[in-house]
């Protein structure tokens, strides 16, 4: 019998396999969260000047906007061919394919990231480094939070016909707690008085909020998955 | 975790409105090969979905030897093998890989070994490196039942398993059922292919609008008295 932990690394090696032979999620999603910046910048930097706390609501936004991109085309694949069914039929628990779809979604989230922080950090003059230990557990944090819920709902919409429409109108009102924490840890370290006592609690918030979201992932998979 | 029957007591399913099964009963035992008949829309594979634990009955009992589908959990499961419409392989991986990571997820011993048995039966040995996506439509029908099959399921549902074959490959098809069957299998199958599984099939049921009735037995060839219990 395959262990819980055995079943979602197996999945999760399997996507980045897929992913590594097309690379279209990766390809798709860093350009997308690239070109959105863009417009961001252009918009809201003028004169040199950048409009307060922009630039950390501007890196959460981008990487909700790609983290969508990514959960609808991952869970196309699955669709295409109905692998999902041929998933959901293997002799292991049914979270365990939600973990090993989750861990996919986080690792490419991970990826936007790494992408996009810089960018951010130089488009915006934001000294997102000052902090790095900090931010970036703002970032896993978040990534984890935003996966868990997304995860979910893409693997539920993933029959569905209206799937396009109505990933983002759940998701977006669903992960908006962790959004605001994104957000708001990510202002309170690139202002000028840094406040790392701000930044912490809205990391604890987070993983507070990742607790939830992943509890009851974990408990809704299984049923919302059988027809 | 094991059965030797299946059995659909008036199960029903409806989606919405529409009715897609209306009171089916049906007992199919180890060592039988059973063709479900039907046209287009029929339901058949609504009830492949059901035996095959993906989707839940509106109402009836399903029961895998004295266990229900709930009862089983995942342990039963991994003695079911399902053959859809759609082919369950990623195109993006070869044909190695794709059995190789059904092989295990279902914890398969010698999953290399078992691996290389699947191309062989599936006639694949050298294409075994290619990616899905450069296989012909047989090919990959070929691949998909053996990866349907790689773990020796007790409870087979093939779902126009005959699709895409040439005559060598639904003969070497017909073997594959016959050996399941010898197995102690119970082999579901739906078809239009009447004249391909006629050979081996050891029950025939009819299903129309819902309702399932066994296919009367009588003079003629499979297709004629399907033909004429249909048009009844």
């Amino acid at each position: 019998m395959t262990t819980f932990f055995t079943a979602a690394a197996l999945v999760v090696r399997k996507d980045l396999l897929v992913e590594t032979r097309s690379r279209e999620v990766v390809y798709t999603s860093l350009l997308f969260a690239v070109s959105c910046m863009l417009v961001f910048a252009f918009g809201l930097v003028k004169e040199g000047r950048v409009v307060a706390d922009a630039a950390a609501a501007i890196l959460w936004i981008t990487i909700a906007f790609a983290g969508t991109l990514a959960l609808g085309r991952i869970f196309d694949r699955e669709r295409q061919n109905e692998t999902m069914r041929a998933l959901l039929l293997a002799p292991v628990p049914r979270a365990a394919i939600y973990i090993g779809k989750f861990a996919g979604v986080v690792l490419l989230l991970l990826l936007v990231e790494a992408a996009v922080v810089p960018l951010v950090a130089l488009m915006f003059d934001a000294p997102l480094f000052r902090h790095a230990p900090l931010l970036a557990g703002l970032m896993v944090a978040g990534s984890l939070g935003y996966a868990a819920v997304g995860t979910l709902f893409a693997a539920m919409l993933a029959r569905s016909r209206s799937r396009g429409t109505l990933l983002p109108v759940l998701l977006y009102p669903m992960t908006v707690p962790v959004i605001i924490g994104g957000v708001r840890g990510t202002a309170a370290l690139l202002q000028p008085d840094v406040d790392i006592a701000m930044a912490r609690t809205w990391l604890v918030l987070l993983l507070c909020f990742d607790a939830v979201f992943l509890t009851l992932a974990l408990w809704l998979f299984e049923p919302v998955m059988t027809e | 975790m094991d059965f030797t029957s299946l059995t659909l007591t008036n199960v029903s399913r409806h989606f919405g409105r529409r009715r897609a099964l209306a009171g089916v009963n049906l007992t199919a035992e180890a060592g039988q090969i059973v063709a479900l008949l039907g046209a287009n829309g029929a339901g058949k594979s609504t009830l492949l979905s059901i035996a095959a634990t993906l989707l839940d009955a509106s109402s009836g009992d399903v029961r895998y030897g004295r266990m229900t589908a709930r009862e089983g959990g995942h342990a039963l499961r991994g003695r079911i093998g399902l053959l859809g419409h759609d082919l369950y392989l990623y195109p993006e991986l070869t044909a190695t890989e794709n059995l190789r990571f059904f092989a295990d997820l279902y914890a398969l011993d010698s999953p290399g070994d078992r691996v290389a048995a699947a191309l062989a039966s599936a006639a694949l040995q050298d294409r075994g490196n290619d990616p899905v996506s450069s296989f012909s439509r047989g090919m990959r029908q070929r691949l998909a039942v053996e990866r349907a099959l790689l773990h020796e399921p007790r409870l087979a549902l093939l779902d126009e398993p005959f699709t895409g074959l040439d005559d060598v490959s639904s003969e070497t098809l017909r073997a594959r059922l016959s050996a399941l069957r010898r197995r102690g299998a119970i082999v579901l199958v739906t078809t239009h292919e009447l004249e391909a599984i006629e050979p081996i099939v050891d029950a025939a049921y009819l299903l129309g609008r819902g309702r399932l009735e066994r296919l009367a037995a009588g003079a003629g060839s499979l297709r004629d008295r399907y033909r004429r219990q249909a048009q009844a």
